[in-house]
Parts: C-alpha cells; structure tokens; sequence
C-alpha cells in the first residue's frame, strides 16, 4: 500500500495543482467578461448588468448557461470535421500556457515530514508553478501562435465569405506582429539570461528599479502594442470587425461553439497580460514585502501571489479602458504600422541593448 | 526505461518514406512542399535522437539550421507558388511547361 | 516506462498524421495532418530531453511555416487535387520505390547501430538552451552566420517574387501564355483579380 501511495502522491499533486490554476484563471476570465461591460457602461454613461444578483455578479453564470442552451446551428455546406476542430483548438491553445505561469515564489519553510505514509520525506520546496521548464518564453510564444489556426480554419471550413476574410486577416496579422512581439522579448531575455519566466522574475526581484520596464521602456510598448494584436482586440479587432465582416471568422458560429472562441479571446488576454507582468514589471515580487514577511514562508507566497494577480487585473484593465477609447484601424493602416514602425522599433531596441549590455559587463 | 535508439531510427525512416513518397504521388506545388517538409522532420528526429544517445550538442545544433533553412525554403517556395497561381490559375506542377517545346 | 509510453503514442499519431497528409487530395486536410506531424514530434523530442529544440519546433514549424502554408490555401482558395487518370500504373511503381527505399534507410540505421557506441551518459545539460547557445556562438559560428544571410537572401528573394508586376508586363505574360495553351478566355477575369 505505501509504495503505491508514494508513487502516486507526485500525482495527485499535480491533479490539485493542475485544478486550482485552470479553475482559478477561468473564474477570474469569466469575471472579466463581466467587468468589461460595467467599465464599459460606465465608461459610455450606462449603468451595465445588473439584474442577476447583486451588482450583476452572477452574470458570467447566466451568460453560460444561456450559451448552453442556444440551438446549435451547423452551416449546410460547412467543412464539417474542421468546423469542429477549429473551436478545439483554439480554446486548447489558450489553455496551455497556463502551466508555466509562475503564481508566486516558492515556499521553502515548511517541513513536509508531517504527511502520512512518508510521502514528505526529502521535499523542501513548494514551487507554485505546474510545470517548471527552462524554456518557458518560447514554449507560451509557440502555443500562442499555434493559436491562429483555430481562428484561420474556423473562417476557412463556414464557407462564407465574411468568414474567411475574418480568418484571412487574422492569420495576417498574427504573423506580422508575432515578429514584433519574439523581437520586444529579447531585450529581456539578454538582461535576465534566462528563458524561464520563475528565472526572469528572479533576475527583477529586490529593488521595483530593477523591473524591466525601466532599462527595456521600448520593449515594453512594442509588446503591448504587438499584445493587442495578438489577441484580436480594440484597436485591432480587424478579424471581427463588426461593421465591415458581420462577426468576422465567427459568423457562423453558435451556442457552445461561439462560447469556446469567446473564453479563448478572454483567456488569450490573460495570457498576454501574465507575459506583460512576469518580463516587465516583476512578476510577483512586491517591493518592501520581503521586510515585513519571510520570504519563503506561506503568508509571502499568498501575499505576492495577491500581488501578481493584481498586477494582470491592472492590464486586463487597460484592455477594456482602451476599448472604450480608441477606434479601429484600417488594415492597411494596420499592415503599415506592424511592419514599417513596430518591428524595425523592436529590432533597434535589440541592438542598443546589445551595444549596452555589451559595455556594461566589460 | 526508455526507448531505444533504434526506436526512434525507425519511426524517422518511416516518416521519411511516407514523406519521399509523397513527393512523387502528389501533383499539387504546397502538397509536394509539405512533403518535402515532413522529409526535413524526418532527418530532424535522427538528428536529435543522436545527440541525445551520444550526448553530443552538434546534432540539436544542425536540427537549428535545418529548420532556419525550412523557414528560408517556405518563404521563397511560397511566393513561387503564388506567382505561378497568378500567372497559370493552377496549383498544378503538369502545367508548369513553358520551357517544353 | 512513462517515456516509452509517451514515445509509442506519439510515434503511432506522427506515422498516422504523415500517411494521411499524403492521403487526403484536400490541401487544407493535408496541412493540418502535417500540422499533428510537427506537433507529435515535439513531444518526442521532450521525450528525448531536447526542450529547446521541441519549443522551437513549435515556434518556427507549427506557428511560422504552417500558417504561411495554411494562409497561401486559403488566399488561392485550391480545391481538391484531381485524381491521376492516365499512367495509373506509377501509384504502384511508386509504393515500390517507397519500399525499397525504407529498406535502404534500415540498412543504413542497421549498420549504424552495429558501430561501436559509448554508453548511454545521463548528460542533463546537453539540450538546454545554455549548451545549444554557447556551442553555436563558438565552435558553430560560420554555419549560424551562413544561415543568418540564406535568411536575408531568402527575405529578398521573397519580397522580390511576390511584387506586383505592372500592368503591361502583366497582360504580356498572361497573353503570351494565353497563345500558347489555348485557354479558354473566362480564366481572365481570375488573372485581373489577383
């Protein structure tokens, strides 16, 4: 019984892990949802929802439920099987990302003996990460681009014209600014000199002067710019513009079907922002804490790991304050800008950092 | 325990023919492409394979340049493909003949 | 054990994926099949205790050369490849050469593996980014800097290919091949519009 226990410990570890990060980051995008459209109320002089519950918090749950019980309509002269693989994908490679994230430092001051059948035995370190991989940049880059298909075959397989220019110039866009954002990214990497995301917050932490945002302020921009794109929204929601392509790629698409594209966009958000969080502003480091609680401890995990949300919550923020503000390009405005401003911005950033870097560690 | 070298050899030359074959039963310029792509992953997988049995860094090194030549390929590749389309309105690799006669 | 489970799973998808890409006349199925191709062997090349080059796996093939790919289908909007009606007989010259060219590559891997080999060193840093940077920055720097001007040749060449030709030479290329095949006239307005 106990060697079973032990082999399976690890496990169940995992599986409460794995659980807690994907149920919290869709609690906290589905509250998302439902804060874009107060901010967005309030921004326009409305008041937003507020019939399901009190302030409107139940309103998320509402929504699902009335996405379940939509008819599910199916074109004629779809593609069917990719018709239905494009949703799939799309929400799956929104989800994958989550099992980098790094939610906080790791707890080191517990003494894990206590546990029965001594599965504790030899473990120190509590990381509150899932998976821990040297590579971590690259792997939410990849996933993240792998991301365009669910968007580019769901425009292909409707066989709608709205539908596959929606796709058409997602995939466009994807790939222009994709080149802007891995460009932005190096700056980082080389001053930190690692591709772990827990590694670059570790090179930030101790003093909020040492955040990246300061020496890579042009790395910072040209991702945040490249971020929106990246996720199809205001102002570069080209893909669903409403008044030129219908819905754009998702046309035809309804009930559950539109729901998995729908959480995709908003999980997409969340990703970009914890990207934006962990390169540029310190991941979970909160200036000052270190004085007060132990590092190490749980209470300076919970603390930071409060902190870290926070700081996405600041950044999913400023998504929906700017799309309450500013209106859409033209796309070929937005081709322009990617390829003749953004990039070659980002790839000047890379070489004065290289030129700093350099006679800094003469 | 860990599969064998030999394992992954195999399923590289399996990729490999399926790939070589490919090549020649489709008549399509981006089919033909693909399968030349999936003849480059092929080799890729021997390349990494033995680095890992041998550990030695050279072969994940060659697997970088492979793919950074990949990238090049599909980048000229497909713009020959689109000019082609404009000029003949065929994907068609029978109807690139000009030179013929 | 977990690994071997990993490898069998994800070398029977790849295998799969493969004899489908090749199977399916439609370019958007065969791109997507070639699409689990990439995807399963990066998990293998995890298995193999290559993150990097399975990060950039994902990176360059699935995310950059497969949605060029997948872009270029859907901007010509092809349809499916017709069948080969004359010269049926080369399908089967073709799964012949197919066979004894996959004896061929056992042979060689055979006589491969019959070399004298060092034993397996449990060597963890050989495949993380730290080893693949520095080698390629020492010993391998001619070839990396060799790649870096294919790649600028390749931007040229591509921008060069795709440039809109003016009008005139335009109609000159379409006319000149116009007389030559005999076209019927109603593929022009397709001409005008790309």
């Amino acid at each position: 019984m106990e060697p079973i226990i032990q082999t399976a410990f690890p496990f169940i570890v995992f599986a409460v892990g794995i659980l807690l990060a994907f149920q919290g980051v869709l609690m906290i995008v589905a509250y998302t949802v439902l804060a874009e459209r107060k901010v967005l109320g309030w921004i326009q002089g409305r008041i937003g929802p507020n019939r399901v519950g009190p302030w409107g918090v139940m309103q998320p749950f509402a929504d699902l439920l009335k996405f379940i019980f939509k008819e599910d309509l199916v074109p004629d002269k779809s593609t069917k099987f990719v018709y239905f693989l494009a949703p799939i994908v799309a929400l799956t490679c929104a989800l994958l990302p989550i099992v980098v994230y790094p939610f906080g430092p790791v707890i080191t001051t517990i003494d894990w003996s206590f546990l029965p059948f001594g599965v504790g035995n030899g473990i120190t370190r509590l990381p509150m990460t899932i998976a821990q991989i040297d590579v971590g940049v690259l792997y939410v880059l990849g996933i993240t681009s792998v991301g365009v298909y669910g968007i580019a075959l769901a425009g292909w397989s409707s066989n709608n014209k709205y539908s596959l220019m929606g796709g058409l110039r997602s995939s466009a866009q994807m790939i222009s600014y994709e080149l802007a954002m891995g460009a932005s990214v190096i700056g980082v990497v080389m001053l930190s000199g690692s591709l772990d995301l827990n590694g670059i917050i570790n090179a930030q932490i101790n003093s909020p002067f040492k955040w990246y945002i300061i020496p890579q302020f042009i790395g910072f921009i040209v991702f945040l710019i490249a971020a929106f794109a990246e996720t199809n929204r205001v102002p570069f929601d080209l893909p669903e513009a409403e008044t030129e392509l219908v819905a754009g790629f998702h046309t035809e698409y309804s009930a559950l079907k539109f729901a998995l594209f729908f959480m995709a966009e908003y999980v997409n958000m969340f990703t970009v922002s914890v990207m934006c969080t962990v390169l540029f502003l310190g991941g979970w480091y909160i200036p000052g804490l270190g004085h007060l609680l132990e590092p190490g401890s749980i209470p300076y995990a919970l603390v930071s790991h409060v902190g870290f949300i926070l700081k996405i919550c600041a950044f999913l923020f400023l998504y929906i304050w700017i799309r309450g503000t500013l209106p859409r390009f033209r796309f070929d405005q937005l081709m322009n800008f990617g390829w003749k401003f953004l990039l070659p911005l980002a790839l000047a950033n890379v070489i004065l950092t290289i030129v700093i870097v350099y006679f800094l560690n003469r | 325990m860990e599969p064998s070298l030999a394992a992954y050899l195999a399923l590289s030359g399996i990729l490999f023919t399926i790939g070589a074959v490919g090549v020649i039963f489709k008549r399509n310029a981006i089919g033909m492409f693909m399968c030349i792509e999936l003849m480059l992953n092929a080799v890729n997988l021997t390349f990494v394979a033995f680095s890992r049995y041998y550990s030695d860094v050279t072969g994940q090194l060659f697997v970088f340049m492979v793919m950074s030549v990949a990238a090049a390929e599909a980048a000229v590749g497909l713009g020959i493909i689109i000019s082609f389309f404009r000029n003949r309105v065929s994907m068609d690799v029978d109807d690139a003949s000009i030179l013929k006669n | 054990m977990a690994t071997s489970a990993l490898f069998f799973l994800f070398a029977g998808l790849a295998i799969a994926c493969a004899i489908s890409m090749v199977y399916h006349r439609n370019p958007i199925y065969s791109a997507i099949s070639l699409i689990g191709v990439f995807v399963s062997l990066s998990v293998l090349y995890v298995t193999l205790a290559a993150t990097f080059i399975a990060a950039v796996q994902i990176l360059i093939y699935a995310g950059a050369i497969m949605v060029l790919v997948v872009f270029v289908i859907m901007l010509l909007n092809m349809d499916e490849d017709k069948p080969l009606n004359r010269l049926r007989y080369l399908y089967a010259v073709g799964g012949g050469l197919g066979l004894i060219l996959l004896i061929q590559t056992f042979f060689i891997f055979y006589a491969v593996m019959r070399a004298p080999k060092q034993a397996i060193n449990e060597d963890v840093t050989v495949g993380n980014t730290l080893s693949i940077g520095s080698a390629m920055y020492t010993e391998y720097l001619l070839p990396v800097e060799i790649v870096g001007i294919l790649l600028l040749m390749a931007v040229i060449g591509g921008v060069i290919l795709v440039r809109k030709l003016s009008q005139p030479q335009m109609e000159m290329v379409v006319n000149s091949e116009l007389e030559t095949r005999n076209e019927p006239a109603e593929s022009d307005d397709y001409r005008v519009a790309l």
